[in-house]
């Protein structure tokens, strides 16, 4: 056993400056090597699993840090091998000379990853866990933590499952024509395969669209404010960040550089790009900010396209935005609303950015836009991988594919090509299907032999 | 039948390179390709004129079954030809469906089938039948080197092939009746079975049935479904003269259904069912249950559909396909009579179960030979297979193997995407099986590709490389290759006009075309065949159309690929994809007990397996995607 043999270490808490840092060290001989660092009351070796020692770390008889040492032990640990994980204080020194002190025994600094990797070769975790520990690593608001951990549980594994035994069990039916014709038996009419596959189309679908939110979740929002000079953009900015970091002056083109912040709305993660002020200019140094602003505008998810309600519409940009980007991804905001007694007559979302009038339609607005109307929860299977994603998608392509064939009369065993194909897709996340499975299930569901 | 003749007892040696054990159908395959293939012979048979007896229904072919056949025999073996020669009705199966699932079915005459297999094995060179039954094997270092034989003839050997059927240790049962046999009237081999279990084989059991045969005259065929044969009838074999094919005078099968009253009959026999009592041990197949297993199964079903199959032209039995049991004698007699149209049939012979030994088939190679003694091969329903034809592939490929090691010659498999027969044998190694196992098409993932029309191009190469396949048989198939690679390049740049193309559409009553168009672009549109457009070309002189129309395997061959281009395609992609977990070798030495993260059940199986390729370890059943996935990342680390 290669990995067997080997003891990693790697620090476990963020790098920095922080009143507490975890080193971590999974292999065969942790105990007995953090023996040779650690003095505390008892030998490590003598203890019991899940207990904790106070006691000091020293490296060549310097005394590096006072520190607490977990005892886990196989197969009860994170990674499924022995484990030791050292808390000591959270500076950058004292985590290098720990490590050091390590590193002069038979251990190895860890691969990226290669905790979890050993977790899922020791049988803690499958594929798509793996995957999720990854993003609870990551993982930057409390909406995304809970959509990972509901992945570690296996959610998804369990929703591509189900779906493949669906594809299994059309298969089934298709197989079962082909194998057993002289069987006398009835055989499925197609209208009933299409409205099955139907059905199966749109479960993926609806998981496919689960990648925005899951992504959102993940990653969170990019929403770019563009508007003509002052119609206040860094007001609206500053209202939704409460704080004042972006120049608000009169003097239009004031604010030249991008400004991003990321503020936390709804549990999501909004990242907010406050653009240079788009107009003709032969300013340099703005033009150049102009061009950034374009680029950062490209990236977004959103466009607020934010006007002075008092000079309407800016023809100019709303004709320069509407060829350029999708229409979806605009919104059309009138700010300065105080500024008006009556603006009922005006189409759009009307907001004050200076009293924070409408701000809340606004929000709203932008959570529609990205996520639509369906009710997600991060506590239904969701997909936050790209892999996932393309996977998805290439399996429902194959299903449309096939309901292209059901509809030329194609015979089953083209039919079943489009079927095998979508379901190795599937497996793609999760993993492999055999013809005795398919087998199993006529077997099961028909009276078959003559 | 026990014989207690006295022996003198003093010791003949005889040598061959290859011994055979058992004449059924793939005895014969593995007898005729060994002595082809240049090595001395010996086919061993309880008696010779059981040789190619066709146990259960006198029929060659089928669904999956009839692409085996047209592979072996482009392999260069016999199962094909006899059929051809003892067919009495046959027909395509399937051929609503696409070409890939076209697969021929023959009815034959038992007793002419039996014959004719014999004088093939007869007429061979280097090829003796040796009427015998072999007690003990003579093993040195872990190799065979001899046989001993219930006559005590001690025979020395090179190599040994199995292929006992369902007669080691063979047990008939009929009600609570037992009685010793590998089939009807006919003893079992015993004592064989227990010195391979003390070299270390595994040894498992199986159970099959067969239905009871009915007196012919005594059925009320008037009131009966027919079903006819095709005509034309399509041969097997490449090697059949088509001129006078069929050799024989066809005849009809006929349908007919139990209904409720047979299926209460029925169960008044339960209680004295070997079956549902538990007598009966062995596994028994699914796909092929007795009546009354159907019964119990799907009682929501009224009725099921039973075959009356002609044994023979000049038979006067006939076999009642569906209707396999092993309930008393009296109740099938009774059950039988409340069948429409059987209300006066007599029965011949009750059916009944079988009972009897395999080695589980995880204990050999893909070449048949035993992973734990060399020059020990298996091949047929020992490995846990049912049907002839699944039996016949394994022959050959048992016998060319054996004859392959003997010369020293590279070993000999066919790779899924290659052959049925090489996702027979790969399944049966690498999954094993706890039932008796058969060709289903659904088997096949690359079954687009594995068609009856293309067995000689997949194949023939194989056959005629090992000397079986004569020289000129392979000629015809390289003459006609040719002539289909040409077509297929000329065919995508000739061009047909619009007002020539509307001639055939405007019959057809379709949209007409306006752009000139390639024949291959024309064909891959349903309305058109690819006959009615070589006709078209042939009017204006065109040679290459004349020259195809005058062979119409090659056309039908285009046809199919140039149609369905498409999916063939994706098949050859997905081909590429699965053959890349075909390369990843899994040394021979990996302990999986220590792999933790596999399942344990995973663990077991693949210990026990031992794949070679973590393709194989995909396929074998209670191995899960996850503990592929263990297996990829471990190898990688």
């Amino acid at each position: 056993m290669i990995f067997e043999n080997d003891t990693i270490v790697a620090l476990a808490t963020p790098p920095g400056v922080g009143a507490l840092a975890i080193v971590r060290i999974s292999g065969k001989d942790s105990v007995s090597i953090v023996d040779k660092i650690f003095k505390g009351k008892s030998k490590l070796s003598e203890c019991d699993s899940h207990t904790i020692h106070y006691g000091k770390i020293f490296s060549s008889e310097e005394l590096i840090d006072d520190v607490l040492v977990s005892i886990f032990k196989n197969p009860n640990s994170y990674t499924g091998e022995d484990s030791i994980e050292i808390s000591s204080h959270g500076s950058p020194q004292i985590i290098q000379k720990i490590i050091e002190a390590l590193l002069k025994y038979n251990v190895r600094n860890a691969e990226p990853g290669e905790f979890t990797k050993r977790a899922f070769l020791n049988g803690k975790l499958d594929l798509t866990q793996a995957e999720a520990v990854a993003d609870i690593i990551n993982a930057r608001t409390e909406a995304s933590l809970r959509g990972a951990r509901n992945q570690l549980d296996g959610l998804l594994s369990k929703k591509i499952d189900n779906l493949k035994t669906k594809l299994v069990n059309v298969l089934s039916l298709l197989e079962l024509e082909l194998d057993f014709s002289e069987e006398g038996l009835e055989f499925v009419a197609k209208e009933n395969v299409l409205s099955l596959v139907e059905q199966i189309k749109d479960e993926i679908s609806y998981l496919i669209s689960t990648f925005r939110f899951g992504k959102v979740i993940r990653d969170g929002i990019n929403v770019a404010i563009v508007g003509e000079p002052n119609v206040g953009k860094s007001s609206l900015l500053n209202y939704l960040l409460k704080e004042s970091r972006a120049i608000v002056s009169k003097k239009p083109g004031t604010t030249r550089d991008i400004i991003k912040e990321e503020v936390f709305i709804d549990g999501f993660l909004v990242r907010l790009f406050d653009t240079a002020g788009i107009r003709d200019t032969s300013d340099e140094i703005e033009n150049e900010g102009v061009s950034r602003s374009w680029a950062a505008v490209k990236e977004a998810d959103i466009i607020i396209f934010l006007n002075d309600i008092e000079l309407g519409l800016s023809k100019k940009l709303a004709d320069y935005l509407s060829e350029h980007f999708e229409s979806e991804r605009i919104i059309v905001v009138f700010n300065k609303i105080d500024k008006l007694h009556d603006f009922s007559f005006i189409n759009g979302i009307k907001i004050s950015a200076l009293s924070g009038y409408g701000i809340s339609d606004l929000v709203s607005e932008i959570k529609f836009r990205t996520l639509g109307t369906i009710n997600y929860s991060e506590k239904s299977a969701l997909i936050s991988s790209q892999r996932h994603f393309i996977a998805l998608n290439s399996s429902l392509n194959c299903l449309n594919t096939l309901e292209q064939s059901i509809q030329k009369d194609l015979s089953e065993e083209y039919l079943a090509v489009d079927i095998r194909t979508a379901v190795d897709f599937l497996n793609e996340i999760i993993g492999v299907v055999t013809s005795e499975d398919i087998l199993n299930n006529v077997f099961k569901n028909f009276c078959i032999g003559k | 039948m026990k014989t207690f003749t006295f022996h003198v007892k003093f010791k003949t040696m005889k040598q061959f390179d290859v011994i055979v054990l058992g004449g059924g159908h793939a005895g014969i395959e593995a007898s005729l390709s060994a002595a082809k293939m240049g090595c001395s012979v010996a086919l061993i048979t309880m008696e010779k004129n059981a040789i190619g007896r066709m146990s259960c229904n006198p029929a060659i072919g089928g669904s999956a079954k009839g692409h085996l056949v047209h592979e072996i025999d482009a392999l260069g073996g016999v199962m094909g030809l006899m059929a051809d020669k003892t067919g009495i009705q046959f027909r395509t199966l399937n051929k609503s469906k696409g070409p890939a699932v076209w697969a021929g079915r023959c009815q034959s005459d038992r007793e002419l089938y039996s014959e004719t297999a014999l004088q093939e094995i007869l007429e061979s060179q280097n090829l003796s039948i040796v009427e015998d039954s072999i007690i003990d094997v003579v093993i040195e270092n872990k190799k065979i080197v001899g046989v001993k034989t219930q006559t005590e003839i001690d025979m020395n050997c090179r190599a040994l092939i199995i292929c006992s059927g369902t007669f080691l240790n063979g047990l008939m049962h009929t009600g609570l009746n037992s009685v010793v046999g590998g089939r009807y009237g006919e003893t079992a081999s015993i004592g064989l079975s227990g010195s391979l279990r003390k070299l270390g084989f595994e040894i498992g059991r199986l159970k099959t049935g067969t239905p009871p045969r009915l007196k012919k005259d005594s059925i009320n065929w008037g009131i009966l479904e027919e079903q006819q044969g095709d005509s034309p009838a399509q041969p097997f074999s490449l090697r059949t003269q088509k001129t006078n094919f069929p050799l024989l005078p066809q005849v009809s099968c006929y349908l007919t259904y139990t209904n409720l009253e047979v299926h209460k009959t029925l169960e008044k026999g339960f209680s004295d069912s070997p079956l549902f009592s538990g007598r009966i041990k062995g596994i028994g197949p699914r796909y092929c249950p007795s009546i009354e297993d159907k019964i119990v199964r799907f009682a929501e079903k009224e009725r099921h559909q039973l075959f009356l199959e002609p044994e023979g032209l000049n038979s006067g039995l006939i076999y009642l396909n569906g209707f396999s049991t092993s309930l008393p004698a009296e109740i099938q007699i009774e059950a039988i009579k409340k069948i429409k149209g059987l209300e006066d049939a007599e029965i011949a012979r009750p059916g009944y179960a079988v009972e009897y030994d395999f080695f589980p088939p995880y204990q050999v190679n893909l070449t048949l030979e035993s992973k734990i003694i060399e020059g020990l091969y298996f091949a047929g329903q020992v490995n846990g297979t049912s049907g002839y034809e699944e039996a016949a592939a394994q022959g050959i490929i048992a016998g060319i193997n054996s004859a392959l090691k003997i010369q020293n010659r590279k070993e000999f498999f066919l790779k899924r995407s290659e052959a049925y027969i090489g996702v027979l044998i790969d399944d049966l190694v690498g999954k094993s099986t706890d039932e008796p196992y058969r060709m289903f098409t659904s088997r096949a993932e690359h079954r687009l590709l594995l068609r009856q029309d293309n067995a000689d191009k997949r194949l023939l190469k194989y056959g005629f490389e090992f000397g079986l396949i004569p020289q000129e048989i392979f000629n015809e198939f390289s003459s006609r290759e040719k002539l289909f690679n040409l077509a297929k390049i000329e065919l995508e740049k000739t061009q047909i006009s619009p007002p020539k193309i509307n001639e055939l559409s405007n019959e057809k009553i379709i949209t007409g075309i306006t752009l000139t168009e390639t024949i291959s672009k024309l064909v891959k549109r349903p309305e058109f065949s690819l006959n009615e457009l070589l006709l078209l070309l042939s009017r204006d002189g065109n040679q290459l159309a004349i020259q195809l129309l005058k062979d119409n395997v090659v056309v039908d061959q285009l046809e199919i690929e140039i149609k369905y281009e498409g999916y063939i395609k994706r098949q050859i992609e997905l081909i590429g994809k699965t053959e890349r977990l075909e390369k990843v070798i899994i040394p021979s030495d990996l302990n999986y007990s220590n792999l933790k993260a596999i399942s344990a059940e995973g663990r077991e199986k693949l210990n026990k397996i031992k794949p070679n390729t973590i393709g194989q370890a995909s396929r074998i059943s209670g191995v899960t995607p996850s503990d592929i996935s263990v297996l990829l990342v471990y190898l990688k680390s």
